[in-house]
């Protein structure tokens, strides 16, 4: 019977879905829970901070300056139709801080961190390190994941507030300097039209948000993964593409109560 | 409980997804011998020793270590007691992101107040005595098989537990490495007085340094004895191990259909 089977399929693939939601709301609890000792152990966030914050570095300030660019470009060739090129540093601005800024740089964390995160829980699981560390009284929720945790939630916000910088002055660079708008409107329409609590708090909020949502997954997925080569590659590609859809979703949400009809 | 065995085993059954694992496990420990523990690969000797170690909980049966109840304890308590136990695994397990040093360092980093001036002293020791102490600098890549399962019993025995677990310590290891390592098992249980069981299924190199074998297949356990008595043993299975036989109890084809249909022969 092929529709049995059908929806015997559907039945528990929609079963272990929702299984493995309770399993990461769980595991996100734990990491609450062990949080204090990892705090303890502040030279351990330290260290992540480096490996997911500094170490993407690179690519966020690369990423950012080309995306500023563009913005830079299309926005000049939209605003020239309206006779409105002064306002391009308003468009690049609150393109950048509102949107871009958060969402882009939590897509390039989840690519560059948040699949070395999980690729490298995964490969401790599959050598059994992290057994090993549980037969020596240590949890490996407060060693291993929760400064992890605490690296990618701080280290976020900070990367998404360095692609917008970074962004705002490649707008600069092709607007002002290459495309000729005047660098007074530019700086000065931006300074009056961003608003602090209104675009950029929202912002922060909306990297926070996505840093919380990437790093829980990435390290969900490592900790879960199936010991062997093949379970280790297929958690890394989970965790890019959940992240990526997790993140654009929570873009969705988060806008809509922020800007919607306002 | 005796007074005498560290760990008692009675009854022991446990079943994975519906399939038997171990079944009527009886054993004892006791203190300051060295035990092995041998069967085919996946008869569930390191099913075994996870229960020992509280890291899986038996369908029926009971665990004590040090008279206690291993899957009665809460988390704070079962961590207690893996502070006194320590357990080699079957490629050492090194924290790979951390030195050789470092790796060694951890318990007592982790469990004790220990000034670094101290820990330092006692790192060197123990590496010093499973022959490694030159090595404290390097990483985990950098290490051989056989080096890197000699760090990682320096870091198993680096708060001086009183029962020590080893998973295949012999695997994969060249045979002067394999020397080295059984050697060292028998000398740190001595020097340490502590308990030992060891899950393997390398015969020659176990007998020459253990007190007790529980031989183990299908799981449940098929003999015991003393390694003379094993060596003795008249038993098919037991012979047939031992002398590494390739016929006998143990089959050497997986049960399978009719080889002349299999190739589509007319019979």
């Amino acid at each position: 019977m092929p529709a049995a089977k059908t929806i015997r399929a559907i039945g528990h693939r929609t079963i272990n879905a929702v299984w493995r939601i309770g399993m990461a709301t769980r595991f996100f609890f734990l990491i609450l829970m062990y949080s204090g000792s990892s705090f303890r152990r502040f030279h351990l966030i330290i260290k992540e901070l480096f490996s997911t914050g500094v170490m993407s570095l690179i690519i966020i300030v690369v990423a950012g300056l080309f995306v500023g660019m563009v913005l830079g470009l299309q926005g000049y060739e939209t605003l020239k139709r309206y006779g409105s090129e002064s306002a391009l540093g308003v468009m690049v601005a609150l393109g950048l801080v509102r949107e871009l800024g958060p969402v882009v740089a939590a897509l390039l964390f989840a690519s560059r961190a948040g699949s070395a995160m999980t690729a490298e829980i995964g490969l401790m699981k599959a050598t059994e390190q992290i057994s090993a560390m549980e037969m020596m009284a240590v949890h490996p929720i407060a060693r291993i994941v929760a400064p992890r945790f605490w690296a990618g939630i701080i280290s976020m916000p900070l990367l998404a507030a360095l692609f917008s910088a970074v962004g705002v002055f490649g707008g600069y660079f092709v607007g002002v300097v290459q495309i000729g708008v005047d660098e007074g409107s530019f700086w000065a329409q931006m300074q009056a039209a961003v608003d602090f609590e209104h675009d950029i708090l929202n912002g922060v909020i909306k990297s926070f948000v996505f840093g919380t949502a990437v790093t829980v997954i990435a390290l969900f997925e490592g900790y879960d993964a199936p010991p062997t080569a093949e379970g280790v590659s297929g958690a890394t590609t989970r965790t890019v593409v959940t992240s990526s859809l997790a993140i654009l979703m929570l873009d969705f949400i988060l806008t809509a109560m922020m800007f919607g009809g306002s | 409980m005796s007074a005498s065995n560290l760990v008692e085993i009675r009854d022991l059954n446990f079943t994975y997804d519906k399939r038997p694992v171990l079944q009527g496990i009886n054993m004892n420990f006791p203190k300051g011998k060295l035990i092995a523990i041998m069967g085919l690969s996946g008869c569930g000797k390191t099913t075994l020793l996870r229960l020992i170690g509280g890291a899986l909980i038996p369908t029926k049966g009971y665990v004590k270590v040090d008279g206690q109840n291993i899957h009665e304890l809460n988390q704070d308590g079962l961590y207690d007691m893996r502070r006194k136990m320590g357990m080699l695994f079957q490629f050492g397990a090194l924290f790979t992101d951390m030195s050789v040093y470092d790796n060694v360092a951890f318990q007592m980093r982790e469990h004790t107040d220990l000034p670094e001036e101290l820990i330092h002293d006692l790192v060197l020791m123990k590496l010093h005595a499973v022959g490694l102490r030159g090595t404290h600098n390097l990483m985990p890549s950098e290490l051989s098989g056989g080096m890197a399962r000699r760090v990682a019993l320096a870091r198993t025995v680096s708060l001086d537990p009183m029962l020590i677990m080893y998973d295949e310590p012999f695997a994969g290891l060249d045979p002067i490495s394999l020397t080295v390592v059984g050697d060292l098992i028998r000398r740190l249980n001595d020097a340490l007085g502590a308990t030992s069981i060891v899950v393997t299924h390398d015969v020659q190199e176990s007998l020459k340094i253990v007190d007790y074998v529980y031989f183990m297949a299908n799981g449940v356990i098929v003999a015991e004895g003393t390694p003379d008595e094993i060596r003795a043993s008249d038993r098919d299975f037991v012979h047939q191990f031992v002398h590494g036989e390739m016929d006998g109890p143990v089959p050497f084809h997986y049960p399978g259909g009719n080889y002349r249909q299999d190739l589509n022969l007319q019979a």
